[in-house]
């Protein structure tokens, strides 16, 4: 699926640009994004290998057992095919945390080392499991509930209630996620 | 608000080595092993990324969305919102630096406290990156078969989208 999207936009690019003309902007796009990609990479490594080397003494000090067992009773309703004190569900603990806290950046090496821990268990590698679905629909359901990107943006053009959108962005995340979640299950349910 | 979230992470920094210390975790080492790990890791979603990036800016540069949405202006005006909106509506699930750039010009446009400005709002806050979040954490582990992943994530990116729209109305409208 993220192969058919990937050429499309790419097909769609090029050729629309022929058709308009813009052979200008389209040679550029290309010969310039590499780079675009290379930066948003170096942007986000540096917090990736901090946040990983925390976690890590996080994870030895059993940290991350603690921090999933609180949310155990709603994490193992969401992933039932999951061990209770399986070694994904701290990392997973984490991610919805570090987001809905607004923390992209630092949700996101989370997110990654909760799948490696889902992979180790899954017998067909190039598959997605029932487990890594459900995680994914709740991460991009994006449940934050302080945008702060937003506010910072706000309070920077003159807005007179910077913080007023919070209510109305978490109240539409609940509607994103819950939708997605209750798909995901009619899906499982369906799939058995 | 600021300050709280200026706290937070300063405070979990502090709470985890504390932890780890109290625990007789060596926490330089663990540090430094978690780390290389985080490398790695970064090593293996970088063609992910960059392929991503590639596609989703060649696309916003043909200006081909822009363009073959401007027949649904007249729609937009009868319900007396400005067309600016779908864009990043349409933007949200393929690429979160192209809606929050959407979102930006907006708030110069219109302003901030604009219906058009709090509804871009809303919707930047509703959800995540979808096509993002897949490609990077299905890249990062070498899955290809997603199976039902996307219309799924679609499906909720769709839901919050008109939720956001409802929502924003019956808050500002």
């Amino acid at each position: 699926m993220v192969n058919v999207i990937w050429y499309l936009l790419i097909f769609i690019a090029i050729i629309y640009s022929f058709i308009t003309g813009n052979f200008e902007t389209i040679n550029n796009g290309i010969l310039t994004h590499a780079t675009s990609g290379i930066n948003l990479i170096l942007d986000m490594m540096p917090l990736i290998v901090l946040w990983t080397g925390i976690m890590k003494i996080a994870e030895d000090a059993g940290l991350l057992k603690v921090f999933s067992k609180f949310l155990n009773p709603v994490l193992s309703k969401l992933f039932p095919s999951l061990d209770k004190d399986h070694k994904a569900l701290g990392y997973i603990a984490s991610n919805i945390a570090a987001n809905m806290l607004g923390l992209g950046s630092a949700a996101t090496p989370f997110g990654l080392k909760a799948m490696e821990e889902l992979q180790k268990g899954n017998p067909e590698k190039d598959t997605a499991t029932e487990a890594m679905i459900t995680f994914l629909v709740l991460n991009t359901g994006g449940v934050t509930l302080i945008p702060t990107t937003v506010i910072a943006l706000r309070i920077m053009h003159g807005s007179s209630n910077p913080t007023e959108i919070i209510i109305t962005s978490i109240l539409a995340t609940a509607v994103s996620s819950i939708s997605g979640l209750i798909l995901d299950y009619i899906i499982r349910r369906k799939n058995r | 608000m600021n300050a709280i979230s200026k706290i937070i992470i300063p405070l979990f920094v502090l709470l985890i080595i504390f932890n780890g210390v109290k625990k007789k975790v060596n926490v330089y080492e663990s540090f430094l092993v978690g780390a290389k790990e985080g490398l790695i890791m970064v090593f293996r979603i970088t063609p992910t990324i960059l392929a991503m990036v590639f596609a989703v800016n060649i696309f916003l540069d043909s200006n081909f969305l822009k363009e073959t949405l401007s027949f649904l202006e007249p729609l937009f005006r009868l319900i007396n919102i400005p067309i600016d909106i779908l864009p990043m509506a349409i933007l949200r699930p393929i690429s979160g630096t192209a809606s929050l750039a959407i979102m930006n010009d907006i708030f110069i446009n219109f302003g901030p406290d604009s219906f058009i400005g709090r509804l871009a709002a809303t919707l930047q806050g509703c959800t995540d990156t979808t096509i993002y979040v897949l490609a990077l954490y299905y890249g990062s582990i070498k899955v290809v078969k997603t199976r039902y992943s996307l219309p799924v994530g679609l499906f909720a990116d769709l839901m919050g989208i008109i939720a956001a729209f409802i929502i924003t109305f019956i808050f500002f409208g």
